[in-house]
């Protein structure tokens, strides 16, 4: 009959799309999507790759101008070796610096976050909702408008952190003139074993007031789920609140600052606007970081091939550390289960 | 407790203080003031007329900060909810591979694409128009850093609708899109919401590519002129005008991030933790 070869099929048909979620094509769903993707990210990341191994610098941006040379790995051995026109460039310090002031501001974020919440979450604290309203607001401020405001905070002339030190100096009468303070133009390292400016201090001052409040409010929900009567039992078997803390609050937290802190690291490895706008990456590019580097090799420099090329680094590297948190949070995910 | 405090709000008010100093005409305050000695409105006066060197009014950098930053968050949500449907609902061939093509653009800062994306936009020339020099231009090369992370946050939000609810829609008798539409949409319409204000936040304080792309300063942006009152032509400033000029950016998405936040951080920890 001619019904059945038409009727077989049409059972397994109507199983997968049963299967399927019972809907439409999910391509389609996704066309747009990936139309859009296509064209904008994926090949301009494929086009910067090829531009990685040529000289595309600014005679060739016309559209009339001839085409690069294909220069091969030179622009990465250049990178390297620190053989660009840049002054002060150094490669090796600057990936250095960027995950020493990563691993750095994490940490510090880390540390005051989880001690803020735990006060926070104190019992008979007065105004507790009070203090949670202004603690969002670090967050809540565009970092681009933090940054500048940091910035002019720094002056030394006139910024409101050397007024404001001098004003409690004068109390105890020391002279104004001691706190002219060159906080982001000064080179001479204030630690003497630490070779760090004074800009990646005020750096830090600045993220960790960006900073802390993010990891309170996840520490926060995660101490709520502790039931108390952990604590109750563990002060009848006379753990001190020390020991409880570490004991208790500490491994419980783990579970929800995990992600927050594999956030934070991506986050503030990737810190443009913060920098960019506070020190700019001085005094002499020592408090440059990969992103602000990369922005200035195309801003500045206009050597397009040389920042395509440094492009590919900071995506390795980025890479490196994004597979060594992953590995590190399923790590710590196995051991809470 | 009280300390804390003080060292939060400090920044805070030592701006908004300026912003209000009646003596807006200095160059720079020669006091520490949190408290503004005097009220006064002229600094926000005097940069809505003008608020750079540049002939450009505060209403037509607002305007384009607006357009920018809405236009590029409307596209984002409207394209990435489909696709988010697609990787939360269906099991296709293919969807890990693309799970992680869109997760690997998410580690990616922007500024590893600029250089191609300046080149690439730089080629298309219509007459005297520019896409690369356009504030077109600069939405598409934020919509490909937008895109990814509205796909992953509106995925981990529908991740959470129970797909009971189509599944009962299926069986009175809707189509497979009619369910998408009529249930899905409405449901998700929360994330949406929040995902699109994010979005617009990142394009309302978007600095390097508009500031790699655009040369004209009838483009020019909030974020760009606020650059320019700290940056280059910082010396010709009055820390007045550039406090008023942080109040405007800060202040609207400030409030409305304040609104919105109890749901924005369910709406994200989900998205981040499902993920």
């Amino acid at each position: 009959m001619a019904t059945m070869p038409i009727a077989r099929p049409e059972t397994p048909n109507a199983k997968r799309q049963h299967s399927n979620s019972r809907l439409a094509n999910p391509y389609v769903y996704l066309i747009p999507a990936m139309l859009i993707m296509s064209v904008m990210t994926y090949y301009p990341m494929a086009y910067g790759l090829w531009m990685s191994f040529t000289d595309y610098a600014l005679k060739n941006l016309r559209i009339d101008s001839p085409p690069p040379n294909f220069v091969g790995l030179q622009n990465f051995i250049d990178i390297a070796t620190g053989a660009l026109t840049i002054p002060n460039f150094d490669f090796a310090y600057t990936v250095a610096f960027n995950l020493f002031w990563t691993f750095s501001n994490v940490t510090v974020h880390v540390i005051i976050g989880v001690l803020i919440a735990v006060l926070l979450n104190a019992r008979g604290l007065w105004f507790r909702g009070v203090y949670r309203a202004i603690f969002v607001l670090p967050i809540v401020i565009p970092t681009l408008v933090v940054a500048n405001v940091w910035r002019n905070m720094f002056d030394p002339d006139f910024g409101a952190i050397n007024q404001g030190l001098a004003a409690l100096g004068g109390l105890i009468g020391m002279p104004a003139s001691a706190f002219h303070i060159r906080w982001i133009e000064s080179l001479d390292p204030p630690i003497p074993f630490l070779p760090l400016p004074l800009a990646y201090f005020a750096l830090l001052i600045t993220n960790v007031w960006l900073g802390w409040p993010f990891m309170t409010i996840v520490a926060t929900g995660a101490l709520q789920s502790i039931p108390r009567d952990y604590y109750e039992a563990a002060s009848m078997d006379g753990a001190s609140p020390t020991q409880q803390f570490f004991g208790i609050t500490v491994p419980l937290l783990r579970p929800a600052m995990v992600p927050a802190i594999v956030y934070g690291i991506t986050l503030t490895f990737n810190l443009f606007n913060l920098i960019y706008f506070v020190s700019g990456g001085g005094p002499l590019r020592q408090t440059e970081i990969l992103v602000t580097t990369a922005f200035r090799l195309v801003n500045q420099e206009r050597l397009y091939g040389i920042a395509a090329a440094f492009a590919v680094y900071t995506a390795i590297i980025l890479l490196v550390i994004t597979l060594i948190t992953n590995r590190v949070s399923r790590a710590t995910e196995s051991y809470d289960a | 407790m009280v300390l804390i405090t003080l060292s939060v709000l400090f920044p805070i008010l030592w701006v908004v203080s300026m912003s209000f100093d009646p003596r807006a005409d200095i160059m720079r305050p020669t006091t520490l003031n949190l408290v503004p000695p005097g009220f006064s409105l002229k600094a926000y006066l005097d940069i809505i007329e003008k608020p750079s060197a540049n002939p450009v009014s505060l209403p037509v950098l607002t305007m384009n900060s607006v357009l920018l930053a809405g236009g590029s968050a409307l596209a984002s949500v409207m394209i990435a909810v489909f696709a988010g449907y697609a990787f939360s609902r269906f099991r296709f061939a293919g969807r890990q591979t693309l799970m992680i093509a869109v997760l690997a653009v998410l580690i990616l800062p922007t500024v590893a694409t600029l250089a191609p994306l300046f080149v690439l936009l730089n080629r298309v020339v219509i007459g005297d128009f520019n896409l690369r020099n356009s504030l077109p231009g600069v939405g598409l090369a934020l919509l490909s850093s937008l895109l990814p992370f509205a796909i992953w946050n509106l995925k981990g939000y529908i991740d959470t609708i129970p797909k009971e609810l189509e599944e009962a829609a299926l069986i009175d008798g809707a189509s497979p899109n009619q369910t998408f539409f009529y249930i899905m949409l409405p449901l998700s319409t929360p994330a949406i919401a929040i995902t699109a204000f994010l979005g617009f936040l990142s394009g309302w304080t978007e600095f390097s590519i508009s500031w790699q792309f655009l040369t004209d300063p009838q483009n020019f942006t909030l974020a760009m002129t606020l650059y320019n009152m700290t940056g280059q032509y910082a010396s010709s400033t009055p820390w007045s005008h550039f406090s008023a000029m942080s109040v405007i950016i800060a202040l609207p998405v400030s409030l409305v991030y304040l609104a919105l936040q109890k749901y924005m951080s369910g709406g994200l920890t989900i998205g981040g933790v499902k993920g």
